[in-house]
């Protein structure tokens, strides 16, 4: 093979001119400009719950129905508040009539009489979605019907969900259901047709206690920024590493 | 290539034209993740956030209330029911007084007992608010018959 001067010098710089050009894709970004380019939100939704201040009143859960339409009666809702009765024996009672949406009460717990001086602790705990960061849910959904905003909350597109209730199974936390008159998968939303016109969530806004509160977990200054920073928070399973992003005051080991 | 290898890959490749065509017509045009967004959690019909976002408020909150009913609102807000909302009894405001022109007024005994049956729990601020036991205090009687919601103080009933 021969290859004369002005050809090798011909194809050298054929070369190197082609090998240079996909060179000129790579462009220095500020690190303004990285951020602008990732979306990366101003806003993190995260929820706080102060199981200290709830009374067991369940008007979160009645607000929570009648704000997001959710059928009254069946046994089903998007937040629920349990009560823990632990006795001095180490028993532990644990109930959540239709989610506590009518309040607790009576001292029955499953129809059980509870004599009173035996009681050792008694709390209540408000529950709902956890808007993970690493939302298990999401994941296993099929057809791309449910997925997370930008400011960190997941939500489930009821034009496009089929209902093959893949994500009721994979939600650790038991917090999706089925909704019975779009049956669709059905999720707490931190009432988001709320949170981005600025009002607090149905469920924030009904409790007299204080015990539940929504923030922006990417503005220092909020106040409940502030607790979760300093405070001494956990949050509900951990271990089964989908990040979420409600966060407890006052949980104990025998909540799961 | 001989013919029993081609006749099933036309097949095939046919297959997969009309999967990709339908496809096309089938998925939303706006199907996709945001600008910065991932594959993994954000992969979504775009315009499903304002579907949500235009869902209808129902609970207007206490300063809803207060543009006509002012005097109302500062008499909760002077008496131990100052935490509670307005709704939370008189029921969702959603386009009042519009719709509905009159809201129905919850004044039921099991109203009241949410928070003011007696349940004696030492470690939950539900044993420190004021309680009845409410089989043994005036059982089937309305509670707004001798209490007064906007001014439940028992010294002035």
């Amino acid at each position: 093979m021969s290859c004369s001067r002005r050809d090798f010098l011909k194809n050298t710089f054929k070369t190197t001119l082609a090998s240079a050009l996909p060179l000129s894709a790579f462009k220095m970004l500020s690190p303004a400009e990285v951020k602008a380019y990732t979306g990366d939100s101003s806003i993190r939704w995260v929820f706080l719950v102060d199981t200290q201040k709830c009374v067991g009143c369940g008007l979160c859960v009645k607000a929570c129905k009648n704000e997001n339409e959710i059928p009254y009666d069946p046994p089903i809702t998007r937040t629920w508040v349990e009560r823990y009765v632990l006795m001095k024996n180490g028993q532990v009672h644990i109930d959540s009539p239709f989610g506590g949406r009518d309040g607790y009460t009576d001292t029955k717990i499953n129809e059980n009489d509870i004599p009173s001086n035996q009681i050792a602790k008694g709390f209540f705990v408000p529950k709902l979605c956890n808007q993970c960061k690493k939302p298990a849910c999401v994941q296993v959904c099929p057809v791309g019907a449910t997925y997370q905003t930008q400011d960190g909350v997941v939500l489930v597109d009821r034009k496009w969900c089929i209902g093959c209730g893949y994500c009721i199974m994979a939600c650790p936390y038991g917090m999706r259901f089925f909704h019975p008159v779009y049956k669709v998968a059905e999720k707490c939303t931190f009432c988001y047709h709320r949170i981005t016109k600025g009002m607090k969530t149905a469920c924030v806004q009904a409790c007299p206690f204080g015990a539940r509160q929504i923030g922006n977990l990417k503005d220092p200054n909020d106040p409940v920024t502030k607790v979760i920073m300093n405070q001494r928070v956990s949050v509900l399973k951990d271990e089964y590493g989908t990040k979420p992003q409600v966060y407890y005051i006052g949980l104990d080991t025998n909540v799961r | 290539m001989k013919n029993h290898v081609l006749r099933p890959l036309w097949v095939v490749l046919a297959g997969i034209a009309l999967l990709l065509i339908v496809r096309y017509f089938i998925v939303p045009k706006d199907f996709g993740v945001e600008k910065g967004g991932n594959f993994t959690y954000n992969f979504h019909r775009l315009s499903s956030n304002d579907d949500w976002m235009n869902f209808k408020v129902k609970y207007r909150g206490r300063e809803y209330c207060l543009e006509c009913h002012e005097e109302n609102v500062e008499s909760i807000l002077d008496s131990p029911h100052e935490l509670i909302e307005c709704e939370n009894c008189h029921g969702p405001a959603i386009d009042h007084p519009d719709n509905p022109e009159a809201l129905t007024i919850d004044t039921s005994r099991a109203l009241c007992l949410r928070c003011h049956a007696s349940l004696p729990y030492p470690t939950s601020q539900r044993s420190e608010l004021p309680g009845i036991d409410p089989h043994n205090h005036n059982p089937g009687e309305n509670c707004v018959d001798c209490h007064n919601p906007h001014n439940p103080d028992l010294e002035n009933m």
